[in-house]
């Protein structure tokens, strides 16, 4: 049977606020920045209308949002905030401390370019800074995944053996300001699916006082990062189990990467978030044309799903890797660095790179209609021209 | 005020054996403050000596719920502790009457914490912030911090053949606070503890944000005798380089003023940071600074006299 829902017109900032209502935390602290400032307008409107009980903090920077949610986190009780761009950058010492410190703080970001020069519009450049910062990372194609993943979020970070912050992110303005209808589930099913918050160490229990942040040098430092590596791990295995749970309310097959196409595929794209919603209509028309191409999405970041994605390209021809993020390394973006090094040793497939979208410059159907031509081109000769390409950019 | 007696059945929630410096300020500024409640207490902390000095994993000199963040957001980290106990308390999960302090040196508070902080008391959470003021980056080697006082020879600002120590003066962070329109701001230094007792309590029972600024000397960073802290701390307050002061609602008042002022000097001769003022070539510093100090309490003493005959605001 089929769970109670509505389908109400949402733009992805609003369907993260909607599942932040449901999430109904004891604590939000943010600070505005566009494109995340409607996810904490329409939330602070919930909080003044009295449709939840949350506490919120309007702290005076997003360093101090971080701070402060961490702070709550410890003391124990489900605290959240949300970001975009400059203001991940201004957490990003915090961010750390966070996962350090083992909390499961859940986080919505909307992605968009980092400074400078400034810019507002939509790249990964500022998530893709937080990479290596300890936290867990999901990207969402639209306004219902943005809804359904930071729901599942909470239940992923608190997980006892897994005890790590996520972040939830969607594209800045594409996604996070188009209005979808997206499938609201019932207040009360959402509250019992996620449970309450128990946590085992919290910094308000006066009678078994704990010290939280102290110095740790030489001769313990380097088992607590080993732990935190090893819960990443952990965190690897235990995620599928939790998103079955998901699946089976919201009826979705949500897993660490999506495929689209791809069981027959010759070739294929590699991308995350809005830009998989362009690349499957490019693939169906491409597939009109008998050109056997299809997409691996990426969905999970961290943990990184190396095995899945090995898995999953086994038999491909040729496959092009989409970043939406430069790394200045000149070997491309960070997620072509890392599925290349997942396909290193295991299969022997050629792998190129295209850097796109940078500064929210729109990716169109035309832009991956030529990737894919050159990668079929690729998968015919065996040769690869150039390892790293910039599309839409002029040169 | 509690009688010693009273006080001493406060249990102690610095343990001793932590690794601060003998003769340390900070520390005992620390447990000065902390007997002004008998309350539970939560402890915020910032990167720092007393942190380092008290957490070295895997130990813990806190007797008590402890928090450190990083070096500039131990006030947006408590705030975040604070509002959850709040949140817990209004849905009756939690029932204790538990009491909020940060301890942040003058690094954390003067400069790279003093937005955070700002943010805190403007938010008006129930905390209290104190400053253990050493005047200057003592956890690091002495460098030179906005609370750093004209002319003292510190690590990043010495004393050489050209410049004579800090050039700035420093600021006046109590005056900052008060700015913010908090119920209850005050000075102390630990040499006059009941003092700093009486101010604790204040603040303790004051609901909203509150801030002290305690005064505490440093030997390595001074350059002084271990053994002379409290004596120093003294002389701080008897030359006037110190004044003990509180404001309460907007009221300022003395809390303590020596009879007759000592000069400066009494206070600048018994730490090697000053030793370089006292040659024949900066006889004018010596002059500027005592003039300096001077103006201070005449102004400190038109913010007394005039806020006091004015009604407390409600």
């Amino acid at each position: 049977m089929e769970n109670k829902y509505k389908i109400i017109p949402l733009t992805g900032d609003q369907a993260a606020a909607e599942a932040m209502r449901q999430i109904n935390p004891d604590i939000v602290a943010a600070y505005p920045i566009t494109p995340q400032t409607e996810i904490v307008m329409t939330f602070a409107q919930f909080v003044a209308d009295g449709i939840v009980d949350t506490e919120m903090i309007q702290v005076e920077s997003e360093h101090s949002a971080m701070s402060t949610t961490l702070g709550a986190c410890a003391a124990g009780v489900r605290a959240m905030t949300a970001t975009s761009s400059q203001g991940l950058a201004l957490m990003w010492e915090v961010l750390y401390i966070a996962s350090g410190y083992r909390l499961p703080i859940v986080m919505p970001v909307v992605n968009r370019a980092l400074s400078g020069p400034i810019n507002i519009h939509c790249d990964h450049s500022d998530t893709m800074g937080a990479r290596d910062s300890g936290w867990l990372h999901i990207y969402c194609e639209n306004a219902q995944e943005v809804y359904e993943m930071t729901i599942a979020a909470i239940k992923i970070a608190e997980h006892p053996e897994i005890l790590l912050p996520v972040m939830v992110c969607q594209d800045g303005f594409i996604t996070s300001h188009a209005t979808e209808g997206v499938k609201i589930f019932d207040d009360a099913d959402i509250k019992k699916l996620i449970g309450e918050y128990k946590p085992k160490y919290p910094l308000l229990d006066i009678k078994n006082p704990v010290s939280y942040g102290p110095l740790d040098l030489q001769d313990y430092y380097f088992e607590h990062k080993r732990q935190q590596s090893e819960a990443v791990k952990i965190a690897k295995e235990k995620i599928p189990g939790i998103l079955s749970e998901f699946n089976k309310f919201f009826g979705k097959d949500y897993g660490y990467i999506e495929t689209y196409r791809l069981e027959d595929a010759e070739i294929a794209i590699i991308a995350m978030s809005s830009t998989c919603g362009t690349a499957r209509s490019v693939i169906d028309e491409l597939h009109k044309n008998n050109i056997k191409a299809g997409m691996l999405k990426i969905r999970f970041f961290r943990p990184f799903p190396a095995e899945e994605i090995v898995n999953a390209c086994r038999n491909l021809r040729a496959i092009a890797v989409l970043d939406r993020a430069e790394s200045f390394s000149n070997q491309g973006g960070p997620l072509f660095a890392e599925v290349r090094a997942a396909l290193y040793n295991n299969v022997s497939i050629p792998v190129v790179n295209y850097i796109y979208g940078l500064g929210g410059r729109d990716i169109y159907t035309e832009d991956i209609k030529s990737i894919f031509s050159e990668v079929k081109e690729i998968a015919s000769t065996g040769k690869v021209k150039n390892l790293v390409n910039y599309q839409g950019v002029r040169e | 005020m509690a009688t010693i007696k009273e006080l001493s059945q406060i249990p102690e929630r610095l343990s001793g054996g932590h690794r601060l410096c003998a003769g340390c300020g900070a520390s005992i500024a620390v447990r000065q403050v902390l007997l002004g409640t008998k309350d539970p207490v939560i402890i915020g902390g910032q990167t720092g000596c007393l942190e380092v000095g008290t957490t070295i994993y895997p130990y813990t000199a806190w007797k008590t719920p402890w928090i450190h963040n990083a070096f500039e957001n131990a006030a947006a980290t408590m705030s975040g502790v604070e509002t959850a106990y709040r949140a817990l308390l209004k849905k009756g999960k939690i029932k204790e009457d538990i009491k909020f302090v940060i301890f942040g040196g003058d690094g954390g508070t003067y400069d790279i914490g003093l937005q955070a902080l700002s943010g805190m008391v403007e938010r008006g959470h129930n905390i209290l912030y104190v400053c253990y003021d050493n005047q200057a980056y003592m956890n690091t080697s002495v460098q030179r911090s906005g609370s750093t006082p004209f002319g003292a020879s510190t690590t990043t600002a010495p004393a050489g053949k050209v410049l004579q120590g800090k050039s700035q003066f420093r600021k006046e962070l109590t005056e900052i606070m008060v700015a913010h329109h908090i119920p209850y701001a005050a000075q102390a230094t630990i040499y006059y503890w009941k003092d700093l007792v009486n101010k604790a309590t204040k603040a303790f029972q004051t609901k909203g944000p509150t801030f002290i600024n305690v005064l505490s000397p440093c030997h390595r960073g001074w350059r002084y005798e271990q053994e002379n802290t409290l004596d120093i701390s003294k002389l701080a307050v008897e030359t006037g380089f110190w004044p003990l002061y509180e404001v309460e609602n907007g009221v300022w008042r003395w809390t303590y003023k020596p009879k007759e002022k000592k000069p400066i000097t009494e206070f600048l001769k018994t730490q090697g940071r000053f030793k370089h003022l006292f040659s024949d070539k900066n006889k004018q510093l010596l002059e500027e600074i005592q003039k300096l100090v001077d103006n201070r309490l005449d102004y400190l003493e038109k913010l007394c006299s005039v806020t006091a005959t004015e009604q407390k605001p409600e």
